[in-house]
């Protein structure tokens, strides 16, 4: 099939459009690629649950998944991974991270929130004391607690909220205990020992302990965020520098436009004429790629840019196989039907490969593998369609078949 | 017309040689994995060190800015006393558990045989129009089999790091190479339909012949663009960039060299009906 001529200037001026209209897109610095760990610098952690002592995995891989978000999205890192993988792991990554120490110790730390009453003890020498015994009540009964400020003395106060369960607990607790002093602990220590005046029944509690404004803070933060349901390992740390991120950064595009001018020669030296528009063709491919990548928006690693690169050495191939029945068939539709069944089996066996890349290996093989999936597909598309329309057009023009 | 499938015998030997090497070479030498497989630490920081904590075994090596550290999986808190001991701005530091390795190690023998299955299936799928076609995606198979051991030889004999992106790279050499045979053999294909009487081996041979321009033009403009990702994309990719040179130069030379004389071999009769 031989489009009409008006219909190939307007197919050809309408992907020159897009192709400008992508690069537009590229090039807009207030919307940057996002860039994946090894580019901007970052910490990627991979986490073992002991799930030994638990029914439901499933179920409580995700309550650790849910925990550690809430901790994670207090380090204000743009876009945080926190995912399960496999049965028992997580996987967190913190991009542009500055202090992965402090991240690792909050993530892994359990806070445990209980509230003691008093009792008397009596030791070995027969003393009369006063010591405090554990309740049922915890901060597993915790619905939110928020910062506040005393009104009279600007004191920073930790609000608690009691869920239903917790509520009722808590007012059983302040009848029995009127007059007597309640103890809040905190990972063990008493960090405020009030006394109950008298009963509270709406599920409502203020620590006034002696804080300071961040860990006040700090604290209601940990007590919102929860506790793990099971205890975690981490058993691997990837963290990688801000500079040599940047350098890597730097190094792969300068490769990718080296690899982009070595092909486009190339191209030019054997093919002449049909060789630059296969390079146009490029061109535009490598632009609608990018744009593509941009818009998922897809996470731009070093393997993922090493992928693109590598598919603009795979995306002549296309226009190497039609060039090549170029010269055996006399027209021009001809060379392109002939050259589609190799073009069409060859990408779908990388294809094939890229979807087994994906779906099987660590994050920095997907970048990699979407980045080549995506390139070959789009490189079909720029193949055949692209420069089948520059080559019309110029015939056309010169009135040749 | 260059005659490939006449003096295929010389190109089976060479073939043969250089798999009987990568296997002893595996024997021998082994594979030298990475962290990412065996589990360890990686520390590389920019300037000297000042001193190392005694209780560990470290693998010091020199980097133009300063150097690489490697030892035995560490938590954060003696990562953080390393640091402190050392005094050197840290650049990228990796600690994998040797759990998480051997993970990798299974999903990476299942990734390379799945996508060597769905091949065999796909090509037997694409030439069931043709006599035998399993035949044709079993020698795809094997022709990117062979490039796959040449290449895990090559890195076996010089001890370079098996890592993740290695595994990647010869996943996509393997994609790369059987794309390469597909090309030779769907020309067969066509040209076998097309002509009807004639020998089969001739056939083949003019199929090759047909295909070689496209097969060394490909392979050069990708090679091309390795050698850009090798000689300018840092250190982290030079691996990574090496290990698809070489599987791509061979995946080239198999699907000329092995694939298609190898559908003449073991091609009983050598004549069309």
């Amino acid at each position: 099939m031989t489009l009409s001529r008006n219909k190939t200037y307007f197919f050809l001026i309408l992907i020159l459009v897009i192709a400008v209209g992508a690069g537009v897109f590229d090039w807009q610095p207030e919307r940057p690629f996002r860039l994946g760990l090894d580019l901007q610098g970052g910490t990627h952690l991979i986490y073992q649950a002991d799930l030994s002592q638990t029914k439901d995995k499933s179920q409580a891989m995700q309550g650790i998944r849910d925990v550690i978000e809430r901790r994670v999205n207090l380090f204000g890192v743009a876009e945080p991974v926190v995912q399960v993988s496999g049965k028992n792991k997580l996987i967190v990554e913190l991009a542009g991270i500055k202090d992965v120490r402090q991240a690792i110790a909050m993530i892994g730390e359990t806070p445990s929130l209980d509230f003691r009453e008093e009792i008397e003890i009596t030791d070995e020498q027969g003393n009369q004391q006063i010591g405090f015994q554990m309740t049922s009540l915890t901060g597993q009964q915790l619905k939110s607690s928020s910062l506040e400020f005393d009104p009279t003395s600007y004191q920073p106060l930790v609000n608690l909220e009691f869920n239903d369960q917790g509520k009722k607990i808590f007012a059983d607790l302040t009848q029995k205990n009127t007059g007597k002093r309640l103890a809040i602990f905190l990972d063990n220590m008493p960090i405020s020992i009030p006394v109950v005046r008298e009963p509270i029944l709406d599920g409502k509690a203020v620590i006034s302990g002696d804080f300071t404004l961040e860990a006040a803070k700090q604290l209601a933060q940990r007590l919102n965020a929860g506790a793990l349901p099971v205890p975690i390992t981490l058993i691997s740390e990837q963290t990688i520098g801000a500079s040599l991120g940047r350098d890597s950064l730097e190094k792969s595009l300068k490769a990718g436009v080296i690899g982009l001018a070595l092909v486009a020669i190339f191209m030019i030296v054997f093919y002449g004429l049909p060789g630059i528009f296969a390079v146009l063709a490029l061109a535009i491919y490598g632009i609608l790629t990018l744009a593509i990548i941009k818009l998922i928006p897809i996470t731009l690693t070093l393997a993922g840019i090493a992928g693109f690169i590598l598919s603009l050495g795979i995306a002549i191939d296309a226009n190497v196989l039609i060039f090549e029945r170029l010269k055996e068939e006399k027209r021009l539709e001809d060379a392109f039907r002939r050259a589609w069944p190799a073009i069409c089996d060859g990408n779908v066996s990388t294809l094939l490969t890229c979807l087994i890349l994906y779906g099987f290996t660590t994050s920095l093989v997907k970048g990699f593998a979407l980045t080549l999936g995506i390139g070959v597909i789009l490189s079909m598309f720029s193949g055949i369609i692209i420069t089948r329309l520059l080559l019309e057009t110029y015939a056309s023009i010169h009135k040749i078949s | 017309m260059l005659q490939f499938i006449k003096y295929r015998k010389i190109w089976y030997i060479f073939s043969g040689l250089l798999v009987l090497a990568s296997i002893i070479s595996l024997f021998v030498y082994k594979l030298n994995f990475g962290i990412d497989f065996t589990g360890g630490s990686v520390l590389e920081v920019k300037g000297i060190i000042r001193e190392l904590p005694e209780d560990i075994k470290f693998n010091i090596q020199k980097t133009p800015s300063g150097v690489i550290l490697k030892f035995k999986p560490v938590d954060e808190e003696t990562h953080q006393r390393i640091l402190e001991k050392i005094h050197a701005e840290e650049v990228r530091f990796e600690s994998i558990g040797p759990v998480v390795g051997q993970e990798l190690k299974q999903k990476t023998f299942w990734a390379i045989g799945i996508v060597l299955v769905l091949i065999i299936l796909y090509i037997t799928w694409a030439f069931r129009k043709v006599e035998n076609p399993f035949k044709y995606g079993l020698f795809a198979v094997i022709a990117l089999g062979h490039d796959v051991l040449i290449t895990i030889g090559v890195f076996s004999f010089f001890r370079l790091e098996i890592d993740t992106a290695f595994v990647a790279a010869v996943l996509t050499v393997l994609g790369y190479s059987v794309n390469d045979t597909i090309v030779v053999f769907d020309r067969i294909r066509e040209n076998l339909i097309k002509t009807k009487k004639g020998d089969f081996v001739e056939v083949v041979n003019q199929s090759v012949n047909q295909t070689l321009k496209r097969s060394l033009f490909t392979g050069l403009g990708t090679l091309f663009v390795l050698l850009a990702i090798f000689f300018c994309g840092g250190p982290t990719l030079k691996n990574f960039a090496l290990a698809l040179i070489i599987g791509i130069i061979f995946g080239t030379y198999s699907s000329i060299f092995i694939a298609s004389p190898l559908l003449t071999t073991f091609n009983k009769s050598g004549r069309l009906k």
